[in-house]
């Protein structure tokens, strides 16, 4: 027959931020893990339905957007794909500094991610209120002129849609960031305790990579 | 000890309140992250909305009774049934079962003191409410009439709440969604010590494999939806011809998700019924493995036949053969499971309580319904039958008829685990009875009106129907009665006080180790799985309980 097996779970009792449906830290770290993942799989799919559309539309209307990605501003785009890249670079270094106990470090890290997440919606800000102005707009809004080839519209219905959807995650990644800097601050990460940032750096890895794809795909055809 | 262990099932609920009334209050219901009341709180809002789109479905068939106008305008009658379709498959065959029962069941049946991730349970329900106020508030916007699939380029010009009816399917996407994320991680992770993969009770295989397609094909309905609304406010031209957009497009898209939807509705059914038949059957299931895989394979394979639904859409001949051929493959698995049904219950000593009895009813009404599939899945015979009432009772019998069967024996199932209370047995055997028949009365005559050439969605029809919907109608009223003699005697048992020993089945999953109902941490301490959840051998080793470590 069976016996009561007792587990004293080691580091129970010992982390207050030991959910109470966990038996330890490992086993709480492993699940947001996880579930981040899960997550970043339905973000990739959602994006890669638009990948789909916009390989069709692109496929049937080729002059219409091989014109109409002329209107793009390379150099902007180029230093946003940097900005990008090195602000997951200095996530990276936030969670690598809550490792090894740098409180400091952490903050410091966080707030530069910060500072490029705010660089990029600033460039992509001027970008847009540029193309406003020209009049270079998804579907009926579109109204520029002087246009040789007819349909280009397509080209920034998409482009409004992609990187729009795109800037609403590093909105909201900047939400999370700034909410991180908090708890930072008020010293709750250490090496015992780092997995909201790590789970927030693969969230923000997965928006820098998306921009990858976007950037070549939009600014760089030929 | 062990006996202590074993037996402890009421003996605490003295000094450990029940997950129902502790904590009290309207305000604890609302911001609970327990699983369980999460769970019933997502079963009452199910109830609510098949009250509702059953209504719509009543009136749909009253409309039907005569070949002309019978009660409603024409622009009515594709109101009633794009709304009947609407909220009957987002609003409730979609979260029925892994929404309200899976909530409930899968932390119990894991050993585990809850999902993995409350609050984002808890925010699935909000978002799920607020999908449904939206859903609903298109009514006061002139409703909608595109159908449940909105198919472009009719939904990108027609009026009425379109918009707002999309973004409510968009909304109730992150609901399903969440709940996907929420039950694989939980099924990874938090498993009692003990349990591997392989025994995991098969209600966990379903719900794996359903969170599976969740994350794996809603995102896509997702995008789709967001590029419709796109397409209606901004006119972005992907859907609409004549700015170079691409009608079919949208039914590829569509279908590519809505296609493993279906999954999303019967593989839950499965694990409802995987559960049910071995406890009222008192026998190992036959086949553990075969079930398992076959649910993981359906999950996967779903996504490979999508443009079964699109074969008189334009698409070229060899297409659709090769997607006819794929197609095929599907039945398999499920097959394979019936048989594995089938076997277990032979010999089994069967004792025909509710739940068995909704779970037999299953069986037969689900292999109506697969086999039928195959008729549209023939490439040649889907030209006769495609857009008849044939389609509408095939999917019926899968979708309403093995779903809701599925989801009415899980409740009967975990009823008194969940309340504590038992219903009468009596009046539940006489609702099953006539669920079934009803059920049949209302679907079988549509099979026979599709093979004839009745299409589907049609207001007005040839007098030469007439008969056979006049049957249906009828079926629809005795359906309709079974499922008010349910709702009323469940409602009944609530009056009673809580008094159901916590194993009233004889079932060997965990969650018959704890009180009915539970309490709030679902078990004492943390349970230690020492033996698989079929094993009716004459002496188990029963399940060994840690001591309390919370
Ligand atoms: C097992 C659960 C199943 C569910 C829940 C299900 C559900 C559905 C639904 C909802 C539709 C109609 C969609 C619409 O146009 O509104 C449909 C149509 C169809 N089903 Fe199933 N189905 C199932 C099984 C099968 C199987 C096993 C097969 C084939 C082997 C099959 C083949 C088809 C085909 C080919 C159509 C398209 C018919 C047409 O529109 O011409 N289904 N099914
Ligand atoms: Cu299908």
């Amino acid at each position: 027959m069976s016996t009561a097996t007792h587990t004293t779970s080691a580091d129970h009792g010992h982390s207050p931020f030991l959910q109470h449906h966990f038996r330890d830290m490992d086993q709480q770290f492993n699940t947001a893990k996880i579930g981040m993942w899960l997550f970043l799989v339905t973000e990739i799919l959602m994006f890669g339905g638009l990948f789909i559309g916009y390989g069709i539309m692109h496929a049937s209307h080729p002059q219409a957007f091989l014109a109409a990605h002329h209107h793009l501003d390379r150099t902007m785009g180029a230093i946003n794909t940097i900005v990008l890249l090195f602000s997951s670079f200095t996530m990276v270094m936030a969670i690598w500094a809550a490792q090894t106990s740098r409180k400091g470090l952490v903050i410091l890290f966080l707030v530069i991610t910060l500072l490029c997440a705010a660089t990029f919606m600033g460039v992509k800000y001027s970008e847009y209120s540029h193309k406003f102005h020209e009049g270079l707009l998804p579907g009926k809004y579109y109204t520029h002129e002087g246009d040789t080839v007819p349909g280009q519209f397509l080209f920034f219905s998409f482009y409004f849609m992609m990187t729009g959807l795109h800037g609403i995650h590093v909105l909201l990644g900047m939400v999370v960031i700034s909410w991180l800097i908090f708890r930072a601050v008020r010293g709750d990460f250490g090496p015992d305790y780092y997995g909201p940032l790590d789970v927030t750096g693969l969230y923000w890895h997965l928006v820098d990579l998306i921009w990858i794809y976007l950037f070549p795909l939009m600014y760089l055809i030929s | 000890m062990a006996d202590t262990l074993t037996t402890h099932g009421n003996g605490h609920a003295a000094h450990h309140g029940d997950y129902l009334d502790d904590p009290k209050g309207l305000a604890s219901w609302l911001t609970t992250v327990d699983h369980k009341r999460i769970g019933l709180m997502y079963m009452w809002s199910v109830f609510f909305f098949f009250l509702v789109g059953g209504i719509f479905a009543l009136l749909v068939r009253i409309e039907l009774l005569t070949p002309k106008q019978t009660i409603m305008t024409a622009e009515m009658y594709n109101r009633v049934f794009t709304l009947h379709g609407a909220i009957m498959v987002f609003l409730v065959i979609i979260p029925a079962i892994p929404a309200a029962l899976g909530n409930f069941a899968l932390p119990l049946l894991l050993g585990a003191k809850d999902v993995a991730f409350p609050k984002l349970n808890l925010a699935s329900l909000y978002v799920y409410w607020t999908g449904a106020l939206m859903a609903v508030t298109t009514l006061a916007l002139g409703g909608v009439d595109t159908g449940w699939t909105f198919y472009t380029p009719y939904s990108s010009t027609t009026g009425g709440g379109v918009t707002l009816m999309v973004l409510a399917a968009f909304v109730l996407g992150f609901s399903s969604i969440f709940t996907g994320v929420n039950f694989i991680a939980t099924i990874h992770k938090l498993r009692a010590p003990g349990m591997g993969w392989f025994e995991m009770p098969l209600f966990c295989w379903g719900m794996y494999s359903t969170a599976l397609i969740q994350i794996l094909a809603t995102p896509v309905l997702a995008i789709t939806l967001l590029l419709l609304c796109m397409e209606r406010v901004l006119s972005i031209g992907i859907f609409d011809p004549q700015l170079g957009g691409d009608p079919v497009l949208f039914q590829h898209f569509f279908w590519f998700y809505s296609h493993p939807a279906v999954y999303i509705m019967i593989l839950p059914a499965f694990a409802v019924i995987s559960e049910v038949i071995p406890t009222f059957s008192k026998k190992t299931i036959f086949g553990y493995k075969a079930i398992a895989f076959s649910s993981v394979a359906i999950a996967l394979l779903g996504f490979l036949v999508w443009a079964h639904h699109m074969f008189t859409a334009g698409m070229s001949l060899f297409a659709g053969a090769i997607f006819s051929f794929i197609t095929f493959f599907i039945a398999i698995p499920s097959a394979i499971k019936v048989f594995n049904w089938i076997a277990t219950m032979w010999r089994g000593s069967i004792s025909l309580e509710a739940p068995m009895l909704h779970a037999i009813s299953f069986l037969l009404i689900f292999t109506i319904g697969g086999l039928t599939g195959l008729f549209l899945a023939a490439l040649s015979t889907d030209v006769h039958l495609h857009d008849t009432y044939f389609v509408v009772s095939h999917f019926h019998y899968v979708m309403a008829g093995s779903n809701l069967i599925a989801f009415l024996a899980g409740i009967h199932y975990w009823w008194p685990k969940m309340f504590g209370r038992m219903y009468n047995k009596r009046l539940a055997a006489i609702g099953a009875a006539l669920v079934f028949l009803g059920f049949n009365a209302t679907f079988l005559p549509q099979f026979v009106l599709g093979s004839r050439g009745m299409p589907r969605r049609y207001y007005n029809y040839l007098p030469e129907f007439q008969s056979l919907h006049v049957a249906s109608t009828i079926g629809s009223w005795i359906l309709a009665s079974g499922l008010f003699l349910i709702g009323a005697y469940l409602l009944a048992s609530l009056r009673q006080p809580k008094s159901m020993v916590a194993n009233p089945w004889g079932g060997r999953t965990l969650e018959w180790e704890t009180d009915s109902p539970p309490t709030t941490h679902n078990f004492e301490g943390q349970p230690v799985l020492q033996h698989g959840p079929y094993d009716y051998r004459a002496n188990p080793a029963p399940v060994g309980v840690e001591e309390h470590i919370h």
